[in-house]
């Protein structure tokens, strides 16, 4: 379904991310992995043309995504970023029937009932039915981060992209996102690209993970290969431990203070 | 029927009455009072009388001119504060009524006012024009348009102009002085058809041509971004808005000259009632603003008769109590 080939891209500013070969497949669950500054967004940010392509190609469904203007990219791929603001008074049901605006053509003034019907759809499945009538500035972190689900999933897209969408939210939020998004995954066939910080929720969710480090891809691969405790110290540079979590026997990232470390060195 | 739709057809069809009655009551008043009910029927007379010649030269021109700038300068701030996602922003801070002053001011010192008085807009439009090219092309970086780089250059070269038009008066003679600040300050007291009919032809076209771009403002207001994702052509949506927001201004100053503080309130105003689509924005806004306008010159004809007030410096006093006004009242209900 997405295919990066020798990808390399940038700002003018001078980060790159280089030589970036990866292929997704329909329906896979992929998460993206690294430290900060390690390309992570860029890399989410070159699919939907909002970083300049130097080299290399990337192919959605078999197109070049270059050939693709911004309203066919919409129809199909959906973003959720990180932290969006919503400045302006809005009621949650008027935001998420901005996810059709890539549907709307020029002559059109008002959305058809089936568009209504595909935004009621989109907010039953995230549960977010009953806060239609809400201002999104109104609404907790965790809510607002479920109507901009929400919204993606109204431009009923083939591929979602996901910007650290459990940032800032309480492990119950971030579990509760996580399982919407699997779940979406699993039952409407919609592929999932996202990024993650813990690297213990990336291992739980994703089926596939790259690892990327300071705009090269360090590895990639099932979270069993990718999340092996050399891996992790290469690219973080700090040192931990690898488990198995016992109930889902995926690898468990433990972190260890530096006190504890010294202390056990002598 | 869309309930919403029903909604804004209810508010518009309102809003439409409240300009009529505004219109009704404009005509009525003034230095000779024609009554209400004797307004239509003088209209359609074939009688030449004085109230019919005070109708048709003077105050129905006015109203129509109120109208249209009304209208012009509203759109033109609905859609800046789209474009650059920030509250404060009016037609005015780009600069473009210091081009124009500046443009006024210069004909004005060359005299070139005596060979016509219809170089006078023109002037005031080259001026606009000019500072909108300077402010684009510095704006413009390796073919994108930068909306945050735009608004600063754009308050810059606006001080720059306004201190030109101010050195400018400095150095002139009383008799200049007090023509151009009787321009700066506005005035509705237009006689010539040709100019009122650009104006309202270039309203009329701006507000229409805004709505194609209902949608992309929709989707701006989330960030530039977020507008790309739902696939808005974000780098031809800002420079096609900021030409139209650019043109009504330019062409609002150069008939009306600096008529202040309707681009910036009224779009709040609106906001605050109507929320943040822009299908309903865009059109309230426009009658608001003409609503507006039109009360607000015919107290500035009316309210020290038979000498008459700049209509710039009653919308500021007017808008501005009404605005600190809805804002309250709005940060009650929050």
């Amino acid at each position: 379904m997405l295919e990066f080939s020798n990808l390399t891209c940038g700002y003018d500013s001078g980060f790159f991310l280089k030589d970036i070969s990866f292929n997704v497949k329909d329906k896979d669950f992929v998460g993206i992995i690294g430290a900060n500054g390690s390309g992570k967004t860029t890399l989410l940010k070159s699919v939907t043309k909002l970083v300049k392509i130097r080299k290399g190609t990337i192919f959605f469904e078999n197109k070049n995504i270059q050939e693709l203007d911004f309203k066919q990219i919409s129809r199909k791929i959906a973003v959720v970023s990180q932290r969006p603001e919503v400045s302006f008074k809005i009621r949650v049901e008027e935001f998420v029937l901005l996810g059709r605006i890539p549907y709307i053509e020029k002559w059109q003034f008002i959305e058809t009932n089936q568009d209504r019907e595909i935004v009621y759809r989109a907010m039953e499945e995230t549960d977010t039915l009953d806060l239609r009538n809400r201002l999104v500035d109104s609404l907790s972190g965790g809510e607002r981060q479920l109507v901009v689900l929400a919204r993606a999933l109204a431009q009923q897209p083939r591929l979602l992209l996901l910007d650290e969408p459990t940032n800032h939210l309480d492990i119950g939020h971030q579990i509760k996102m996580l399982d919407l998004i699997k779940k979406i995954n699993r039952e409407n066939g919609l592929t999932v690209i996202i990024i993650l910080h813990d690297l213990n929720l990336a291992s739980e969710y994703c089926d596939k993970l790259i690892l990327l480090d300071k705009g090269l891809m360090y590895k990639t691969g099932t979270p069993n290969e990718v999340l092996t405790y050399e891996n992790i110290e290469a690219v973080y540079k700090t040192p931990v431990l690898v488990e198995k979590n016992p109930i889902s026997s995926k690898p468990y990232v433990l972190l260890v203070s530096k006190e504890e470390i010294d202390k056990r060195n002598g | 029927m869309n309930k919403r739709l029903l909604h804004w057809s209810l508010w518009i069809i309102g809003l439409l009455g409240l300009l009529l009655v505004i219109t009704m009551f404009s005509l009525s008043v003034g230095s000779s009072k024609i009554p209400f009910m004797k307004i239509i029927p003088l209209l359609f007379d074939n009688q030449e009388t004085t109230e019919k010649i005070i109708l048709l030269n003077i105050r129905i021109p006015r109203i129509i001119l109120g109208i249209a700038i009304g209208g012009a300068l509203s759109i033109s701030g609905v859609i800046l504060q789209g474009l650059f996602r920030n509250p404060l922003v009016e037609p005015y801070t780009l600069g473009i009524s210091g081009g124009a002053a500046l443009g006024v001011c210069i004909n004005i010192i060359c005299k070139l006012n005596h060979l016509s008085v219809a170089t006078l807009p023109i002037s005031g439009f080259i001026g606009a024009m000019v500072v909108v090219l300077l402010t684009y092309s510095l704006g413009m970086k390796k073919g994108i348009l930068k909306i945050q780089g735009l608004l600063l250059t754009g308050v810059m070269i606006s001080f720059i102009a306004t201190s030109l038009v101010m050195l400018l008066m400095a150095m002139s003679s009383s008799q200049n002085l007090q023509g151009i600040i009787f321009w700066i300050m506005g005035s509705l007291d237009e006689p010539d058809w040709i100019l009122i009919s650009i104006m309202l032809v270039s309203s009329a076209a701006g507000l229409i041509i805004a709505y194609f771009f209902y949608t992309d403002l929709n989707a701006l207001a989330l960030g530039e971004e977020e507008a790309r994702h739902l696939g808005i052509n974000v780098e031809r949506t800002k420079k096609s808005l900021f030409l139209i927001a650019s043109i009504l201004t330019g062409v609002s100053v150069s008939v009306g000259g600096v008529i202040g503080f309707v681009g910036l309130a009224v779009p709040h105003v609106v906001r605050l009632f109507f929320g943040s689509d822009h299908r309903i924005v865009l059109i309230a806004s426009y009658l608001v603003g003409a609503c507006f306008l039109v009360v607000c010159d015919t107290l500035a004809r009316t309210v020290i008769a038979p000498l008459e007030l700049p209509v710039g410096v009653i919308t500021g006093i007017v808008g501005g109590i009404i605005f600190v006004y809805a804002l309250l009242k709005s940060n009650r209900n929050v």
